[in-house]
């Protein structure tokens, strides 16, 4: 243990920012981070064991104790509850004989539940040992478990056949499918790769931000933030160094379309972070990607060696003197706040992924405390298509105020889940008959669990900044689903479980909100229950980050839209209920003493 | 290059150096923000939320934004001082906080900041969580009972080398303060009474001391917290 | 005008609420003026004659009787006060909150210091004795209440301030001092 180790630690050169790799590797060597491990990182890294574990312990992908030889992580997201997750979950405590968070005793299968995986169009579905499994079914996880217990390898596990285009790719050989259902001038793959970066060779740095400023392409991760104007800041804040962050962390439950990117068109989205590079003067470009998509690393460093093979990376490139830039990959270990920029960066510099307080903001003093670029996947690949096309010609697409196309991750119940790209300005309605609606659609939840969860009479709004901003994930819920069971309970669930519990307000309340929830589906909430939600749920807007503001947007969004749900649940003819329930309250004092209770 | 900058507190006009945080320019103009995780001479951070103002209508923690020239600060409207009780509330039902039996009672910024906003019972449901004491350290006791988790031990102590003698353990409602066992064996004297003394609450004591100060001697016992301040 | 009736009773609490509310000094003798006291401690009235405008609860819910007690208070009483940290928030019994009832009462009847001769290794089970609750109640998570007044106990000055301005009407004023948590 400790020669592996060590060599870790030397092969990052005992540098503690990245923590976040040595820690993966001593993960993935072992199955776990053994408390002799930590102190055997600290000490090399100069750091005490505590602070070494606090990042430890901040992942859900890192473990202190041994996960098992095939560790199972189950996604327990909405979607994968509506496409029969419970079934699957059963058949495994069943085989496997162990309950979730636990480990067989002859430590050869652990079960673990996980969020939301980004296979939201494919569920229910697993990782095991940083394999993908997709549409699993109470008779595959017989199988799975059968073939390992008769001790196959995790490469002979899968049954079917590899998905649709690269994820056959010999570095991929993955399950999973694209599912891209409809592809606009981003997804299109008839484009000269390189020439986006031929072309700027020929532009100055300032005319390049221009064309992008002039493009009017906002930030695709959800917070529509001008890309151009971010560019311009960073090009003007004073440093050393500059850094260019491709944000693939990609966790807001239902999306997945920069999964697809990754697999489909991994150098159009390397060539708009070396056109960002370019921009704004940085020289190394970092792509953050969520440890859920680990089997797409070799892969992807693959396409980056051959990008460098032809110069569209490394020194001088295309010939332009002075023109470097080079990317490298930094994988999570599981945290969805992580896709806050803030905290993107302080998990790349080998830390909790907690977000920062700003200002600064990353544009001034970023990684590194460097000026930072963080942009999103789909972002980088728009900006690629601005500078072939020209900034009039996106913005031939969309709107004024949203101008371009918009990946769209469509999941739930509809007959085509996958990936559409469609230019902004659609209606819901527009998309429902799209993607094929299977049933009556009761609720759709637009940009995820932080978005908002609307009813029919809002199905006319269209998409965009202007009415309703999305990062891109559209849930589609069927008049048969319990909205307050399979919906707004499970994202309560989602959001305490990734709370980074650094603000007050964003670690406890949450929780007090979720009990209230429950007293509510118990049938023991009154009317003044909805109106103490409605008006507690306000004082997340003072947390920290996005993820905190908008920890109770389920509670919020499925009052004002679902009222008559919460309304036919409370009861009518009472004012006031504590919901104590004294039979429950003395069960185990009469197990205790053995007594029958006489109260 | 700093230089002045004007801004106003609730409609005070105060005079500060361009860089300084709020929380420090309303102190030096008389003017109370309370807080819990702010300590003079730590980085701030942050992380507890009760110095939320309103800089130009927009919520902003006092203690990490810096002041710029025509900022206006509220400081003291309805929904800020709301907010803040709010928070005081969530802090005393996350934890096992029992005062009778504490020996910070009478010296306790969050106690203290109950008194001040007039909590006579939290408006949300005691969770009542099983928390841990940890005494193993020789000198300090650590009870995470108590623990508001507000860091400040976290980025004060560190020893001679610069490594952190407190960390976060877990993220989200199951965060908790760890004591690093080895480095923390050697904690002298002075460390240690730093510790007890930087934690706003008693999640941080030193062993064998407490009780030491006749109630209605204490800290807060006759006067709120933040008066000092408010009497420049 | 008739006097407002009072009733008072203790819960899982130690009787210091009660105390000081005795601790008014010579006021006591204005309060008697003042009220009526119905079921209580300090009359030995053990069960309601009739219905009362104020109840004050201190102590919080530990057993079956305590809620019991609480809810007849609440049936029986215009407005409920809780006094003191225990009603409040379930005060030192509540310390036991987290750990489970086995442990607790094997310890006090079977492995504790203090322990001596329980040959039989008997925890108490007699139908008579109250049941334990999982875990201390504050009152106001059994029952509803009106007012809460903090304290261990609450300061006589705060008890006697809240209960004139109560039966008087008047606006209560609550100088720095007298709201205090121990």
């Amino acid at each position: 243990m400790k020669n592996y180790t060590q060599k870790i630690v030397e092969k990052y050169h005992h540098d503690k920012t990245r923590l976040m790799d040595i820690l993966i590797a001593v993960q993935s060597e072992y199955g776990y981070i053994s408390s002799e491990s930590i102190a055997l990182i600290a000490h090399e890294l100069k750091m005490s064991d505590v602070d070494v574990e606090q990042t430890v312990s901040f992942y859900h992908f890192f473990s202190a104790q041994p996960t098992g030889k095939f560790s199972i992580f189950l996604n327990n997201s909405a979607v994968a509850n509506m496409m029969g997750r419970e079934e699957v979950a059963t058949a495994l405590e069943q085989e496997t004989g162990i309950k979730f968070g636990q480990v067989t005793p002859d430590g050869l299968i652990g079960l673990f539940e996980t969020s939301c995986i980004g296979m939201n169009d494919q569920e229910p579905a697993a990782i095991i040992n940083n394999r993908i499994f997709t549409k699993l079914t109470s008779f595959r996880v017989k199988e799975i478990i059968r073939d390992i217990k008769d001790g196959k390898k995790i490469e002979e596990l899968y049954s079917a056949s590899f998905g649709d285009g690269a994820n056959r790719d010999v570095s991929v050989q993955s399950v999973v499918s694209n599912n891209i259902r409809k592809i606009g001038p981003i997804l299109d793959p008839n484009y000269k790769i390189g020439e986006a970066i031929r072309k700027i060779t020929k532009m100055t740095p300032l005319e390049v931000i221009d064309e992008v400023k002039n493009s009017s392409v906002r930030g695709r991760g959800g917070a529509g933030f001008p890309t151009g104007l971010k560019w311009e800041f960073c090009r003007n804040a004073k440093g050393e160094r500059k850094y260019i962050f491709c944000n693939a962390d990609e966790g807001e439950p239902g999306t997945f379309k920069d999964r697809v990117i990754l697999t489909e068109l991994p150098r159009l989205l390397f060539e708009g972070m070396v056109i960002a590079g370019y921009a704004v003067g940085a020289t190394e470009g970092i792509l953050y990607i969520r440890y859920e998509y680990k089997y797409l690393e070799t892969y992807l460093e693959k396409i980056l060696e051959a990008a460098r093979k032809k110069n569209y990376l490394g020194k001088d490139i295309m010939g332009k003197k002075g023109f470097d830039f080079d990317i490298r990959i930094q994988f999570g270990a599981g945290a969805y706040v992580c896709g806050e920029e803030s905290a993107l960066i302080e998990s790349a510099e080998g830390k909790r992924g907690e977000p920062r307080d700003r200002p600064p903001f990353p544009v001034e003093k970023g990684y590194l405390e460097m000026p930072t670029i963080v942009n999103n996947v789909e972002t980088l690949c728009s900006v690629v298509k601005v500078i072939l096309n020209g900034a009039e010609w996106y913005r031939s697409f969309g709107t004024a105020e949203s101008t371009g196309t918009k990946l769209l991750s469509i999941s739930g119940d509809c007959r085509n889940p996958g990936v559409y790209e469609v230019a902004w300005g659609f209606s819901v309605n527009d998309i429902l008959a799209m993607v094929g609606k299977s049933a009556n659609v009761q609720a759709v939840q637009v940009g995820g669990p932080s978005g908002s969860l609307i009813g029919p009479d809002e199905f006319s709004r269209n998409l965009g900044y202007e009415d309703l901003a999305t990062g891109g994930s559209l849930i589609i819920f069927g008049e048969h689903r319990n909205l307050l069971k399979d919906v707004v309970l499970n994202f309560m669930d989602f959001f305490i479980e990734e709370s980074c519990g650094s603000c007050s307000t964003c670690r406890i309340l949450p929780s007090v909100l979720r009990t209230k929830l429950l007293k509510i589906m118990n049938a023991r909430g009154v009317q003044q229950d909805i109106e103490d939600m409605v008006n507690w749920s306000g004082f997340l807007k003072a947390s920290r980050c996005g993820l905190g503001q908008t920890a109770a947007n389920p509670i919020i969004t499925s009052i004002k839209n679902f009222r008559h749900l919460y309304e036919a649940r409370v009861q009518s003819r009472k004012e006031y209920d504590t919901g104590f329930d004294l039979t429950k309250a003395v069960i185990e004092a009469c197990e205790v003493t053995g007594r029958v209770p006489n109260i | 290059m700093s230089h002045v900058v004007k801004i106003t507190i609730d409609g005070v006009e105060c005079m500060a150096t361009s860089g300084q945080y709020i929380i420090d320019v309303a102190k030096e103009n008389g003017i109370y923000i309370p807080t819990l995780c702010n300590y003079p001479g730590v980085k701030p951070k942050g992380s507890c939320r009760i110095c939320t103002v309103k800089v130009n209508g927009r919520m902003m923690t006092a203690c990490t934004t810096p002041v710029s020239e025509n900022m206006e600060i509220d400081n003291t409207s309805g929904d800020i001082v709301e907010l803040r009780k709010a928070i005081i509330e969530l802090l005393f039902i996350e934890g096992n906080h029992f005062c009778p039996a504490c020996e910070k009672s009478g010296n306790c910024e969050l106690q203290a900041l109950a008194y001040r906003y007039s909590m006579m019972v939290p408006r949300f449901p005691y969770t009542f969580p099983q928390r841990q004491v940890d005494a193993q350290n020789p000198k300090l006791v650590k009870d995470q009972n108590r623990c508001i988790l507000c860091k400040r031990c976290i980025r004060a102590i560190h020893d001679a080398d610069g490594r952190a003698i407190f960390a976060y353990h877990k993220r989200g409602n199951k965060v908790e303060i760890c004591l690093d066992p080895k480095i923390g064996k050697n904690l002298s004297d002075e460390l240690a009474q730093k510790a007890m003394d930087v934690c706003p609450v008693g999640a941080l004591l030193v062993k064998e001391k407490g009780f030491d100060q006749p109630i209605g001697e204490r800290k807060y016992d006759k006067e709120p917290i933040g008066s000092d301040i408010e009497k420049l | 005008m008739s006097k407002p009736i009072v009733a008072t009773t203790s819960l899982a609490g130690c009787f210091g609420c009660h105390m000081s509310l005795l601790d008014i000094d010579e006021r006591i003798l204005d309060l008697i003026e003042l009220v009526e006291f119905n079921k209580s401690p300090i009359n030995d009235i053990k069960k309601f004659t009739k219905k009362c405008d104020i109840g004050l609860i201190e102590g919080g819910c530990c057993n079956s009787e305590n809620v019991h007690v609480l809810k007849d208070f609440r049936e029986n009483c215009k407005i409920l006060i809780s006094v003191g940290e225990c009603a409040i928030m379930g005060g030192l019994p509540a310390m036991r909150n987290g750990i489970p009832i086995r442990e607790c009462l094997e310890e006090a009847y079977l492995n504790g210091p203090s322990v001596k001769n329980n040959t039989e290794k008997i925890i108490p089970n007699d139908p008579e004795i109250p049941i334990m609750l999982d875990r201390v109640y504050p009152c106001h998570e059994v029952v509803k209440i009106d007012f809460h007044l903090p304290g261990c106990p609450p300061r006589a000055d705060l008890i006697w301030d809240a209960l004139v301005a109560l039966i008087t009407g008047s606006e209560l004023k609550l100088p720095y001092e007298v709201v205090k948590f121990d």
